[in-house]
């Protein structure tokens, strides 16, 4: 087992979990409606206890405590897709990436519970019971906001446009990713990615909003190699502004 | 004298859930493991859901438990090694979650896919013609629920 892809494939998971959380939170006080807030929050705290459990993990392979890993470096260190660092914009965006988002983790985590590395299947086997309730709550907005007005369907439409090539950039590949699947660890991004397709599209048919020709759409990637837009590094910068004041307080 | 495993899960009865203090520990299944090695005791532990926020002060509470039983050597560990299901609630746990007022999870044996949520059997008139309002709620391992026999809201505890 190769060290080095494991450890890539790990980061950039607990990464993208870490600031997708936080830009779950920014929702927290926030909501459209009380019930939204307190989802958004939920998974908030689920996402970035989960993105512990992964850093966690590097700890246990040599690399730095999950502190220090979250709140000292800087945006080219991070291995997240752009996709989750984008800001919240409108609560159509925000729903409109958490269903991608999240398709995509239910079925990267569903991949992982078959992972050869175990201390990952384990983890894996328990997250994707969680995240049953994320898409769970995805689904059943994008439903029905994607079949309510014209308003909700135009904004829902704008913001899957958008969204979309961001999202594809979910499944950028790892320089390690042949090494990584013949390793057993995970089954790799392009198997993932066509699954994701079809249960996206499968929900999106529910509706009244349309999918476009996915092959005309160019990925936006670079994010799991520390390239980033600028809406990163500020976010980084909110989220250590304590911890650089004073790393030993207490929480 | 040399406590056996079984005194051990008595004495962890006395920890309860931080935020639902009705239930133990060890009735919830968060406690998954006792072993006794030589003059060490070992706990493991597993969080319910894995951003749970007070495992940490659950562990601190299994550790006083044992220090107060002059348990000297303790080691207490966190694992996924078996990961916590709603499944591993005992049945008096379900019951003690009933009267503290949250619906206890079905059994994720009987469901592949979230539908059965649509509906829980209310915990105070039992009736199950309710309606899911939030997959999430106060803490998260609970879902919010309205009962229209009651006309009130309720919680259940999450099936996972």
């Amino acid at each position: 087992m190769s060290e080095i892809a494991l450890k890539e494939l790990l980061y950039k998971m607990a990464d993208d979990q870490l600031i997708q959380g936080h830009r779950n939170s920014e929702w927290t006080g926030m909501g459209p409606l009380l019930e939204e807030d307190i989802a958004f929050s939920s998974m908030a705290q689920d996402t970035i206890g989960q993105s512990l459990a992964l850093y966690n993990l590097l700890h246990q392979l040599g690399e730095s405590d999950p502190d220090t890993i979250a709140f000292t470096r800087n945006s080219t260190q991070f291995h997240n897709c752009v996709l989750t660092e984008l800001p919240n914009k409108e609560y159509d965006f925000s729903l409109i990436r958490h269903f991608m988002f999240d398709t995509a983790q239910a079925i990267r985590y569903e991949a992982l519970t078959r992972s050869s590395y175990l201390p990952l299947s384990q983890l894996a086997i328990k997250i994707r019971g969680e995240l049953r309730y994320h898409t769970l709550h995805a689904n059943t907005w994008i439903k029905q906001l994607g079949s309510a007005t014209d308003e909700s369907i135009e904004r829902l439409q704008k913001s899957l446009l958008y969204a979309l090539p961001f999202a594809l950039g979910i499944f950028e590949e790892s320089p390690y990713e042949k090494e990584i699947i013949a390793s057993g660890i995970f089954e790799g991004e392009q198997k993932i990615k066509e699954k994701w397709l079809t249960q996206i599209q499968k929900i999106i048919s529910q509706t009244r909003l349309t999918f476009p020709d996915i092959d005309l759409i160019q990925p936006v990637i670079g994010g799991r190699t520390g390239k980033h837009s600028e809406h990163l590094q500020p976010l980084l910068d909110e989220m250590s502004e304590v911890f650089r004041i004073d790393p030993t307080t207490e929480w | 004298m040399k406590p056996t495993v079984q005194e051990i899960y008595v004495w962890l009865e006395e920890v309860k859930d931080p935020e639902i203090p009705a239930i133990s520990l060890v009735d919830l299944g968060v406690i998954t493991d006792v072993i006794i090695k030589g003059k060490k005791v070992i706990i493991e532990m597993t969080p319910t859901f894995v951003g749970c926020p007070a495992i940490d002060y659950m562990k601190a509470e299994v550790e006083a438990v044992l220090k107060k039983k002059e348990i000297e050597n303790i080691e207490v560990t966190i694992t996924f090694r078996k990961p916590w299901s709603s499944d591993r609630i005992t049945e008096r746990g379900k019951l003690s979650l009933k009267k503290f007022g949250l619906a206890p999870p079905p059994s994720t044996q009987i469901f592949t896919d979230l539908e059965i949520l649509e509906t829980a059997i209310c915990p105070r008139c039992n009736e199950s013609n309710t309606e899911l309002k939030n997959p999430f709620g106060p803490t998260l391992c609970r879902a919010i629920y309205y009962c229209n026999t009651c006309k009130e809201a309720f919680e259940q505890f999450k099936p996972i």
